[in-house]
């Protein structure tokens, strides 16, 4: 792409080294940005400044965060006893959007796979025995939910996270894996459809 | 099933080329290097996501261009299925069935079977272990979804675990919870692979049997002798106690990985005393084999390609080999020779709609004198 300016291309360039942004869209984006008053350009560019300086992860579960310990550790009507582990920050946001979960989090910052170096150290495995083993009484954990992906790294991460967890006397639970709602058994692939068959439910006509 | 067409853009030696076949017999005749070997590999990458002779994708794009594409419409059953294979230099291959594009390449693997007969290719019998269990799960995975499943998920754990291996030899420390995830998948997969390649070798070894009997004038017994230590009763044991030796060889020492096929004649190894003849015989009755089992359980003609097969065989061979395309034993045929009016000869004394194409440096005519 040839730019008419330097200034442009420049801007081009860093926008569309973000994920999901071609050249074509950054030029859309920076020539809409360019139509704005200025004040629009400062506000963005001061939001995002602002956001890699200033934003913190949460000391406790790892969650980004404006403070030390996140809104959701802190919750008053959060249940302390069930923590929730997930690979990433977007999971927490997926689980959260469901209204369905009531307890706290787990961010391990990613699942283990020795062929790209990435082991227990290089990932908040170890904080989360931390937090199983110092819990005070009154906020003792029960249970620990692996929310990971379905992916060969993410059961190899959950067996391992499993073993450790039982020596310390914790409750390990997982997601549920099978049919979407709404979905139609023959176009279910056939790994997710046996493993449904295997791992059935009761059925409660409730 | 056959293949009605294939259209080839920049593949190997050709530009742009467009054939239509016979769902019979089709006959690429064509000096040495004219690319006629070049077309039973394109037929080849429609069926089976990948060329049979060069495994990186790149080097199938033709000299100083930067794609290829080949097209083809099969018919499966009175079924039309449109197959497209678009490789560019630098991404990703595409696979598209019908106009939707494959995730994964695995998926397409059974529902095109296709056979290559190329008897000077008795790398089968004479090298290591890897080629002939290729050989075999490249056909149990054309068979069995569920073995090809249990496959890629036993090469993906056996690399995490030869890293992890790596890890610990550079760290001098040995880690056995966090190897543990990894022995217990290789131990449960070993074993179910092993398994199934034990009942697969029941059912192939009968029709090897026949079918070299079929080629050979011999009266050698032959057999296959599937060697493994995975399915022993202490293997998980012996896994373990393994341990040690992967340490210090930073690789995976048990396994299904480590397992041969051995082809004996006459209770000896056919690699170190079987004649010439002999391994050609069996090399043959290998791939025959594989194509009855394919008939078997798809209920649908393989595909047959045959590579040179009048010029690398003797004439006892051939006409035993004729004999079974005569009696229709075969469906869609594919044949290359250098010599039109031999291949003319002994293909127009079969009842059978064979067209042949003249290859030219990358050309495709219709050849009918
Ligand atoms: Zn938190």
């Amino acid at each position: 792409m040839n730019f008419p300016s330097k200034l442009i291309e420049d801007a081009v360039n860093e926008i569309s080294r973000l994920p999901g942004i071609g050249k074509k869209t950054a030029l859309r984006l920076v020539l809409h940005l360019l139509k704005q008053k200025e004040n629009v350009t400062e506000d963005l560019s001061q939001a995002l400044l602002a956001l890699r300086k200033d934003i913190k992860y949460c000391s406790k579960c790892h969650n980004v965060s404006d403070e030390t310990v996140c809104s959701i550790c802190k919750g008053l009507k959060r249940d302390k006893s069930i923590i929730c582990v997930v690979e990433d920050i977007p999971d927490v946001l997926a689980i959260e959007n469901t209204s369905q979960y009531q307890g706290l989090y787990h961010v391990l910052g990613g699942v283990i796979s020795p062929m790209q170096g990435i082991g227990p150290d290089e990932l908040k495995i170890e904080s989360l025995f931390e937090r199983v083993r110092i819990a005070p009484d009154d906020e003792k954990v029960q249970e620990v939910i692996l929310a990971l992906p379905a992916t060969m790294e993410g059961d190899t991460t959950a067996f391992y996270i499993t073993r450790q967890l039982k020596d310390l006397g914790v409750k390990v639970s997982t997601i549920a894996r099978g049919i979407p709602v709404g979905g139609e058994l023959e176009y279910t692939d056939e790994v997710t459809l046996g493993r449904s068959i295997l791992t059935r439910v009761n059925y409660s006509a409730d | 099933m056959h293949l009605k067409n294939i259209r080839l853009q920049q593949f190997k030696n050709y530009g742009k080329a467009k054939v239509q076949f016979s769902k019979e017999i089709n006959c690429f005749v064509g000096i040495n290097g004219s690319g006629k070997t070049n077309l039973l590999d394109a037929i080849h990458y429609l069926c089976l996501t990948k060329s049979a002779i060069n495994p990186q994708d790149n080097f199938n794009i033709r000299h100083e261009d930067s794609f290829f594409t080949v097209f083809g419409d099969f018919d499966v059953e009175g079924k039309e299925i449109e197959i497209r294979c678009i490789v560019e230099a630098g991404k990703k291959k595409q696979l598209i069935q019908n106009g939707k594009a494959y995730d994964k390449m695995s998926e397409h693997i059974g529902l095109l079977p296709v056979v290559m007969i190329a008897p000077d290719d008795t790398s089968l019998i004479k090298d290591g272990s890897e080629e002939r269990r290729k050989f075999f799960d490249n056909m149990l995975c054309q068979l069995d979804r569920q073995y090809l499943n249990s496959l890629v998920r036993y090469q993906h754990f056996l690399k995490q675990r030869n890293a992890l291996l790596k890890q610990f030899a550079d760290s001098g420390k040995w880690n056995s919870q966090l190897i543990e995830p990894y022995d217990l998948e290789i131990i449960k997969l070993s074993k179910k692979i092993s398994e199934m390649r034990k009942v697969f070798i029941q059912e192939y070894e009968p029709l090897l049997i026949s079918h070299y009997k079929t080629i050979s004038d011999d009266q050698e017994q032959i057999g296959i002798r599937y060697d493994t230590h995975c399915s022993d009763a202490d293997f998980e044991s012996v896994f373990r106690s393994s341990a040690k030796r992967d340490y210090l060889l930073k690789r995976t020492n048990m396994g299904i990985h480590k397992d041969d096929f051995i082809f004996h004649i006459d209770e000896y190894p056919i690699k170190k005393f079987g004649s010439q003849g002999q391994q050609k015989s069996f090399v043959i009755a290998l791939k025959l084999a594989q194509f009855m089992i394919f008939l078997s359980h798809k209920q649908t003609k393989p595909i047959l390609l045959l590579d040179d097969i009048f010029d690398k065989l003797d004439d006892s061979r051939i006409s035993k080999l004729m004999n079974l395309v005569a009696d229709h034993q075969f469906g869609q045929l594919f044949i290359t020779d250098a010599r039109p009016e031999r291949s003319k000869g002994i293909l127009g004394e079969i009842d059978a709609d064979s067209r042949f194409f003249m290859i030219e440096n990358g050309t495709v005519t219709n050849w009918n004198q």
